[in-house]
Formats: C-alpha cells, structure tokens, sequence
C-alpha cells in the first residue's frame, strides 16, 4: 500500500469571532496501491483539491491521518516527503515564474534541490526526462515559458516533477486549460507512466476523462466519498444518487439526452 | 397535409436570418495584423441552432464579436458583409449599429458571463440602463414587468431582480445573463462558451434555457470547443481552425463522418463516458496551431495535415459542397 489516507477531515472556519465551521473534507478514507491511477471525481466545492493538499503537505487536516508507505507523512522529513510526492496543477501559465527572463531550463534545474547530482549529470537527466516525455530537448531547453504551448508546458510541469523520480504523482486538473487535441498527449502519457510503475492520483471534474485514464475511481460529494470501485463499476453501475445524476447528466458524443426536451 | 410540410420546409429554407459573406477582422499589434477571422462565410436559418467548434485561438470569439459590430480597438473590421434580416451590418454608422441591431437584432451572451454583471449593482437596476439605452422615457415598473417575463423564461423567480449579482450561483448568473440579452427581443443571440465554467447539472440546465430559446424562435449561435456539450442542441455544426472555417453541416453527419482532415483529428481526441472510448486510444494532433501573424501561405492545417501534398502549402482552399456540407480541403 503507496498510500493510505484515514478518516481525513478537513473543516474551514469562516468569520471572524463567531465562525461557521465548513466541512471541506468529511472523514474520507481510500487507498493507493503501487502503479495505478486514482481518479478523484467531484464539482467544484466537493473538497478534491482540499484532499491534494493535504496529501501533498500544504495544508494540515484537522483530524485523521495520512500514511506513506505505512508511515504517517508528518513523520517523514519534508524534502523527502517531496522527492516521493510530486504534483501537477491546473494552470501550466501560472505555475511558472511569470518573470520573463528565467527560461525553461531554470524551471527543469530547480528539482536538483532535493537530489545530490553532479553537474554533468544533471544535464544528462534532464535531456532524457524530456525525450522520455515525448518533448525535443534541443527544441524546448533555452526557451522561456510563454513561447511554449499549454500542452508543451503541462509536460514540462510533468518532467519537472519525474525529474525527483517520485513514487506518486498527483495531477490536480491538469488538462483542464488544455486544448482537446493536445489534452490527449498529456492524459496519454500518464498512462504511460503508470505503466512504468508510477502511481498516479488524479484528480478532475470531468468524469469522461477520469473514465479514460483512471483504474479506480472515487466520487466525492460536499466532503464526502460517496462512490468508489474499478472505473468499470462506478460508471455502469453506480450506487450513489449522486454519481447516477452525474453520469446522466455528462453530455456524450454519439448520443443526445433523453430527457432534454421537455 | 403533406404540401403543408413541403411548403414549410421550403420557407424554411429561403428564410435565411442571417448571411455571412467573406468576413474579414483583424486584431492589430505592434508587430502587425493578426488574423483571427479571415474570410468566413455561412448562412444561418431562422430557429437555427449552429454550434461553431475550434480550438482556443482558432477566432471563435472574434467572430463572434463582429457578428454584433461590437468592434473596437485593437480589433478591426476589414472586410466582408454580415447581413442580419437582410440589413447590412457595417453599411450602418457605430452609433446606429448601436442603436438599431444591437440587442434588437442581434444580441451576445458573452465569455465571462459569469462576471459579466456589475457587482455593484441590483440586477434590475443594471437591466433599466440596459432598457433606457433604447428606450429612454420606460418607467421602471413596466421595464420590471418586461424583465419578470424574461427572467420567468429562463427558470429564474422574479424575486432575482431585486439580488446583487454575487447573491446568485453561478448557473443564476448565468441564466441571469442570458434573460437580459433577450430584453430586447432579439431574432439571433450568440451564446459564446455558456457552459464551460459550470459543473455538469448546471450546464444541463443552461442547455434547457437555450433550447427554449430556439422553441421561442430565436436563431442561437453556440459557440464551443466543447463538441459533446454542441451536438446536444445544434442543428448544423461549424468547425474552424486557425481563422477560417474548414467545415460545415448538419451535426449528425459531422459528429459521423468528418470529412476535413482537421475534423476527423478533433473527432478522434474526444473523450466521452462511452465504453468505445476507453477501448481505444485517444489521439492528439501533432504540432500546434499557426501563428496568425504569419500564418501558412496554403491550406492553415497543412503543416500539421498528415494528407497534405503540395498544393495545401501554396493554395488556401475554398469551401467546397459535397452533399450538402461544406469543406475547405484540396483532398476531398
């Protein structure tokens, strides 16, 4: 077991003096196991990325526990915690230094800092993380990051974070500000890597591409896991009221609703 | 009985609301013109619903834009004629285009509908500038009565009227939004992306609005890149690439058998909650889209296009008719 998350709570207090408590994340519990993709499925407000978070140290659950490789991640030093749990976000524009003179190769640099390697070396690892990813290292490396496209900037995000050779990836929306003929590179690609062995958490709102990618899929609801199981059985056979409306309500390509014109 | 559908159908097809022909606007830079929408033509039939699908980028919302002559800088108009009830758009003075066709005629949900109303103030205030731009001696009880109707139209209580905008969800907004654009009772309305900042249920909902809309006999313009949310409402389906219009027909035989090569690509990258889908891969287009500063001297998908030969890199192709579609492409 990569990773196993207990009773995770989060609650958010609002106002100043006399705060409202807002659940974010309700005692939500799931596991992931080595070299498979987790999709976390839900709307916006249902506490997804209130989960990444926590999985991914920046913010401290109010109750419950998270457990890497059966030890709680509050344990394990940071910055080997990092070089074990790596994440892509949304935005690939704002996830860089906007400042206009760093380039590309400054962003693919950084991780070095959780490593010890040697100069040479470095170079080395960078050239073949990038062919690995289906990128030119002779065309991307002394770029800087506004001539690339969204889809060449996601994967560079990718490469940044396969640099450290972590175990688990956490992918917050990462297709969501791409295009649809290059989003299938990017998803494409992570399923290459959980082939490779990596695991992969990932999280979206769009439940026909957690369908494409993911092996095991977890619906979440107002801080709730209300569905769980194989892709298979979530989408063709929910439990929860909540997942049959969603997937009835997912527009589809070769079919048009049913209910639609009332 | 028969004669009756006949001639209906008949009507149906000479009553063109609105004509497009060679339409032309510039964006203008410091390192010159870019070309977002060069040389778009199509026609559109009253009760329409044409879904417009691309990439972002590809001049959708420039598009859209010159459709209402809301034409400001840096965004020029170059050429090219937008004929709205056979009145031509840009034969008329900015002022009148304002006062006669805009809202009237035609009218925009734009992009950020969603941040599209002033903050500051009630809806029903932000709805009586709106009423007295056109007319000015309205009294507020009666733009009230014409706003309740609309609001009613689209699902929303009257008792919205009296909210602040941030007092609404998003898919209130949203609705809030489109019910003012149809004040004025407009013959065509352009919807530009309505659903794609909305969860699911939400852009259900959205989509029901729109359809009541065509049933009221409004012409709906959906513009997209989302094709699975399209092909729920639109009756025809235009797909362009990189400021041009490489593709259009009925949806049904679009969505089945694209004929442009930049179609059948954007076909095959969609993922949908169908069991073919996870069955085969989903592919992506090699490359990336032309610079519109520069774009291609031929065909604009050609460096892209795996069919391209060589005269898709000296000669942009027009739109051909084949069965009742159009296609911009030398190969087919």
């Amino acid at each position: 077991m990569l990773l196993k998350v207990e009773n995770l709570s989060k609650i958010y207090r609002s106002g100043f003096i006399r705060g409202k408590p807002i659940k974010a994340v309700d005692k939500i519990s799931f596991t992931v196991k080595a070299g498979e993709i987790v999709s976390l499925v839900g709307e916006s407000g249902s506490g997804k990325t209130t989960t990444s978070k926590m999985i991914l140290r920046l913010l401290k659950p109010t109750s419950g526990s998270i457990l890497f490789e059966n030890k709680d991640i509050y344990s394990i030093p940071k910055f080997e915690y990092w070089r074990n749990v790596q994440a892509i976000f949304q935005d690939p524009y704002s996830s860089f230094n906007p400042t206009p003179f760093y380039k590309v190769d400054r962003i693919l640099k950084l991780p070095f800092k959780l490593l010890n390697t040697s100069k040479n070396e470095m170079e080395k690892i960078i050239r073949n993380t990038l062919i690995n990813i289906g990128l030119d290292p002779d065309d991307i490396l002394g770029r800087y990051p506004h001539e690339l496209s969204g889809g060449q900037m996601q994967r560079i995000l990718i490469a940044r974070c396969l640099i450290v050779d972590p175990k688990l990836l956490l992918a917050d929306e990462p297709t969501s500000m791409i295009d649809a003929s290059t989003r299938a590179i990017v998803l494409n690609l992570l399923k290459r890597l959980r082939d490779e062995g990596k695991s992969i958490i990932f999280i979206t709102h769009d439940i026909s591409q957690a369908f494409y990618i993911s092996d095991r899929m977890l619906v979440m609801y107002k801080g709730k896991i209300v569905d769980e199981g194989p892709v298979e059985e979530v989408i063709f056979n929910p439990k929860h009221e909540y997942t049959k409306r969603l997937i009835k309500d997912v527009p589809k390509l070769y079919e048009k609703f049913e209910d639609f014109h009332e | 009985m028969k004669s009756l559908i006949l001639d209906f159908e008949g009507d149906k097809v000479m009553d063109e609301i609105l004509i497009v022909e060679g339409l032309k606007g510039f964006w203008r830079t410091r390192f010159g013109y870019i070309k977002a929408v060069d040389d778009v033509s199509f026609n559109m039939r009253r009760t329409e619903v044409v879904g417009i699908v691309g990439e972002s980028g590809c001049g959708k919302s420039t598009l859209s834009r010159l459709l209402t002559g809301a034409v400001e800088p840096p965004l020029q108009y170059i050429d090219g004629k937008v004929l709205i009830e056979g009145l031509d758009l840009y034969s008329l003075s900015p002022r009148e285009r304002r006062k006669r066709v805009n809202g009237k005629l035609i009218s925009l949900v734009p992009q950020s509908a969603m941040n599209a109303l002033n903050p500051t103030k009630k809806i029903i205030d932000l709805i009586v500038d709106v009423v007295r731009e056109h007319q000015p001696r309205c009294s507020k009880e009666e733009i009230f009565k014409i706003a309740a109707e609309k609001f009613r139209e689209v699902g929303l209580q009257p008792d919205v009227l009296d909210l602040y905008p941030f007092e609404l969800s998003g898919g209130m907004r949203q609705r809030a939004v489109i019910a003012i654009s149809i004040l004025l009772n407009p013959k065509v309305v352009i919807t530009d992306e309505p659903t794609s900042a909305l969860d699911v249920s939400t852009q259900k909902v959205i989509l029901n609005v729109l359809w009541r809309l065509k049933r009221m006999g409004i012409s709906l313009i959906f513009i997209t890149h989302d094709i699975a949310t399209v092909r729920q409402i639109s009756d025809r389906m235009m797909v362009m690439y990189a400021g041009k219009v490489v593709e259009i027909g009925g949806t049904e035989s679009v969505i089945h058998d694209p004929l442009h090569p930049y179609t059948k690509a954007l076909m095959s990258a969609v993922i949908s909650l169908e069991k073919e889908i996870r069955e085969k891969q989903i592919k992506s287009i090699p490359g990336a889209p032309p610079d519109l500063l520069n774009p291609p001297l031929g065909c604009r998908f050609s460096p892209r296009c795996p069919y391209s030969t060589a005269i898709c890199k000296k000669k942009s192709p027009p739109l051909k008719d084949i069965n009742g579609r159009s296609v911009a492409c030398w190969m087919v």
